[in-house]
């Protein structure tokens, strides 16, 4: 019996089905709705568009032709060679395996660089141990320490410790990702995916907020988008710029979430002699001119629920208050700031700024950098993968160690960190868009590169007869992307112990 | 990983390359994806694949709309019609010939090369469904492995065997499955026998009603499946492992009803870990190995 007598198959919801488009590829000329693919696999309709799944990637590095130098006498680098100007680095987006058997890598070029044969193993790893480093830029309270940080109510990771104007967050590995239950592991895998991928993903941190995480954009903080980190804590702002606002202004209050700073009681105006005003603030005194607490948390100056600044101060001591004390009012950003001038009644009256301390007010702002989430992914290279690249696996992290080996992931330059394996960290944000896919393990399929010499490939026991000059890669299939300006080439013999004498040398 | 298609209005045509290996002729055109051996005269042997490649894939698509109907209508091409005759058998089974279309593809090149060359062993692999040839005193070894090539057992053939076709069908196929099978190969005397008896039986590897699996029309997903409006399975939630035993069951029951009927020599079953294997027993040997990651 293989009826379990129950209700009808749950059907999903039979929505409007978005246009459908006529793949006219090859002969089959399939129609394919909305967010699916053709019979083959290789093509599909994003949004009414037909794309191309799983091209190879190739980074095209446009370099200067070296011609144009003379008399340096570096004219004779310049062979001729065409490829130096249009020089290609395969990267392993869309690699793949090659059916039915998958090792060696599946690429492994070789092009001459400078003179030097290069070899690029080029593969797409499936990653069991693998996750993203988080960090948001905000000061803003998004979940204690250790927290767990879930999507869809599974765990996925936790918070970790709190950086310079940043919450930092540790996502994925190998615990959420086969060491949960199925959920968890898919759930986590999906997560990482799309943040590799520089998508949008939306977690809740327990005991804290709900955060919209995305690469290389500002984070959404309970639905509010956060702009800019601030130049520091309202202390640490008076520390700066103490010294550009003493003789224009009488006392400056930086407003500030977590610590608000008053020139003349703070360390920094003593030092400058800058002589007491009778400011009286609101919140708790920490030490001389720190205030904790002058408002509650909100979306106002520095982080505060205040959108009058004056809400935060006491009338001014008579005694030592004076009609005409000139008063600055400035946010944490630099965003918000007001200028007043105390009148008769020692009552701060709004009045025009003088252009010093407006330049000061832009200054702080200009010091502020947008509030961004940077994701890194970290994974490490173990057994198989290594062994696509050579019979000797342990050679190849000999090989990276010490640096004869270089590696990227996508064309982007990795982190390798130190210690045993070839676990490595890239910003996600360098690398091509979509680089990434999942196998439902749950793992998550990266590109990595590892770039090398010739005859230092032949020595660690790699797959030298599979080598294949670049020319023969270059199909017109594959995805060509251009060089981001400031990524190094995995190419560049300045990479390497045996180029570093190179260097200077044009390319 | 896509890129926006700059160029779509010229078609590409078929196309072949020897792998880096020298030893092995890579085909493509459209969906097909052919990686083909041959020990013997192999030069003769790929050249005459190649050229029996140039017009398979259009010789389809012309009885493309009777191929995917029930079985029935006459069909002129000699590929559609080692389709039919593949799906004919398991009649009143829903069936289209679409289901034997790999391996019949497969079965075609195979066929081609024999006819043109004298071969000692050969196969088409058409992205899993293999089409061999062997003669006397030689075997194959075929490895069957996960999605994600984890490990999952082995498959000896000797020329005394029956079987010709091997063909794998299942929730990590290209096709869309009316089971839950993780996956189901299928040894049979023709790959295109295989193929619609691995399609068939991953189709029964199922729980119906069961809450964790969704469904929805075949064409919601592919507009002109030769499924229809049938519901097929889009994703397997979380089953105990009970439940696993169960569905495993219930396509183990399908396939010895075809292994009665001749129409396939064994089959192995995979879902969730778990194993059925039906046929001699020694053909399928899973494989104990731990999966090998990253």
């Amino acid at each position: 019996m293989c009826d379990l007598a129950a209700p009808p198959a749950p059907v999903e919801p039979g929505q409007m089905q978005p246009e459908k488009i006529r793949c006219d590829a090859c002969p089959v000329m399939c129609y394919i709705a909305d967010g699916r693919v053709g019979a083959c696999d290789r093509y599909a309709n994003h949004s009414g568009i037909l794309v191309r799944l799983d091209p190879l990637t190739v980074i095209e590095a446009r370099v200067e032709a070296v011609p144009f130098l003379t008399g340096t006498g570096d004219e004779q680098d310049w062979d001729g060679d065409l490829i130096k100007g249009y020089r290609p680095f395969i990267t392993a987006v869309g690699a793949g395996t090659t059916y039915p058997d998958y090792k060696p890598a599946p690429f492994i070029v070789s092009q001459a660089v400078d003179g030097v044969d290069m070899v690029t193993v080029v593969t797409e790893g499936i990653f069991s141990y693998c996750g993203v480093k988080v960090k948001i830029d905000t000061d803003r309270f998004i979940g204690p320490e250790t927290a767990l940080v879930r999507v869809d109510g599974e765990p996925i990771g936790h918070v970790m410790t709190g950086e310079y104007g940043s919450r930092m967050l540790s996502l994925g590995g190998v615990e959420h990702l086969t060491g949960g239950s199925k959920k968890e592991g898919r759930v986590t895998c999906d997560a990482l995916m799309r943040l590799c991928n520089q998508e949008a993903v939306e977690v809740q941190i327990d005991g804290g907020a709900s955060v919209i995480i995305q690469a290389g954009k500002p984070p959404i903080i309970n639905t509010v988008p956060e702009k800019l980190m601030r130049v520091g804590c309202g202390s640490a702002t008076i520390g700066m710029f103490a010294k550009q606002w003493v003789g224009h202004v009488d006392e400056v209050v930086v407003v500030d979430d977590h610590i608000t700073g008053v020139l003349s009681e703070h360390q920094a105006g003593k030092m400058l002699d800058v002589p007491p005003t009778g400011i009286k603030m609101k919140g708790r005194r920490s030490t001389p001119g720190r205030y904790f607490q002058v408002a509650g948390h909100g979306t106002g100056w520095g982080g505060t629920d205040i959108e009058d600044p004056l809400t935060i101060l006491k009338p001014f001591d008579a005694k030592t208050a004076w009609p005409g004390l000139r008063l600055l009012m400035v946010s944490t950003t630099g965003e918000q700031w007001a200028y007043y001038e105390l009148n008769a009644m020692l009552e701060p009256v709004l009045a025009d700024a003088p252009a010093s301390l407006r330049a000061s007010a832009e200054r702080i702002a200009e010091n502020c950098e947008p509030s961004l989430c940077s994701v890194l992914f970290m994974a490490g290279a173990g057994g198989s993968l290594r062994a696509g690249v050579t019979e000797n696996p342990v050679r190849l992290t000999h090989s990276v160690k010490s640096a004869l080996t270089y590696v990227s992931c996508g064309g982007a330059a990795a982190y390798v960190w130190p210690g045993g394996g070839i676990t490595v960290m890239v910003d996600v944000t360098r690398m091509p868009a979509n680089s990434f896919g999942y196998v439902p393990t749950p793992a998550l399929v990266a590109p990595i590169e590892f770039t090398l010499r010739l005859a230092d490939y032949a020595a660690l026991g790699g797959h030298v007869d599979r080598v294949q000059p670049v020319e023969d890669v270059l199909t017109p299939e594959i995805r060509r992307v251009a060089a981001l300006g400031n990524e190094p080439d995995p190419q560049d013999a300045t990479n390497f112990p045996w180029g570093k004498s190179r260097q200077g040398r044009p390319r | 990983m896509t890129g926006p298609v700059t160029s779509s209005s010229s078609q590409t045509g078929p196309t072949a390359r020897l792998l880096p290996d020298g030893v092995r002729l890579h085909l493509q055109h459209g969906p097909i994806d052919l990686i083909v051996g041959a020990d013997g005269d192999r030069t003769a042997a790929f050249a005459a694949a190649t050229r029996r490649f140039q017009t398979i894939l259009t010789e389809l698509v012309a009885e493309l709309p009777l191929l995917r109907q029930e079985v029935g209508p006459k069909v002129l091409g000699p590929t559609a019609r080692r389709m039919v005759a593949a799906a004919r058998p398991h009649k009143p089974t829903f069936v289209t010939p679409m289901a034997a279309v790999a391996g019949a593809v497969a079965e075609e090149i195979l066929s081609a090369m024999v006819t043109a060359a004298l071969l000692t062993r050969a196969y088409v692999n058409n992205g899993g469904d293999i089409a061999f040839h062997l003669t006397a005193g030689t075997q194959f070894r075929m490895a069957i492995a996960s999605l994600h090539n984890h490990p999952l057992g082995r498959v000896d053939i000797t020329a005394t065997d029956v079987a010709r076709g091997l063909a794998t069908s299942g929730q990590g196929g290209r096709s869309l499955s009316l089971g839950i099978a993780d996956s189901v190969t299928v040894l049979a005397k023709t790959a295109s026998q295989a193929d619609v008896a691995a399609t068939l039986i991953a189709n029964a590897v199922d729980l119906p009603g069961h809450p964790a699996i969704t469904r929805a029309p075949a064409n919601t997903l592919h507009p002109e499946s030769d499924l229809g409006h049938r519901l097929v399975v889009t994703h397997v939630g979380p089953l105990t492992a009970d439940e696993t035993a169960l569905a495993l069951n219930c396509g183990s029951a399908t396939a010895q009803t075809m292994l009665h009927a001749g129409l396939i020599a064994s089959a192995a079953l995979f879902l969730n870990g778990q194993v059925r294997t039906l046929g001699p027993s020694k053909t399928f040997l899973a494989d104990p190995r731990i999966p090998a990651h990253a």
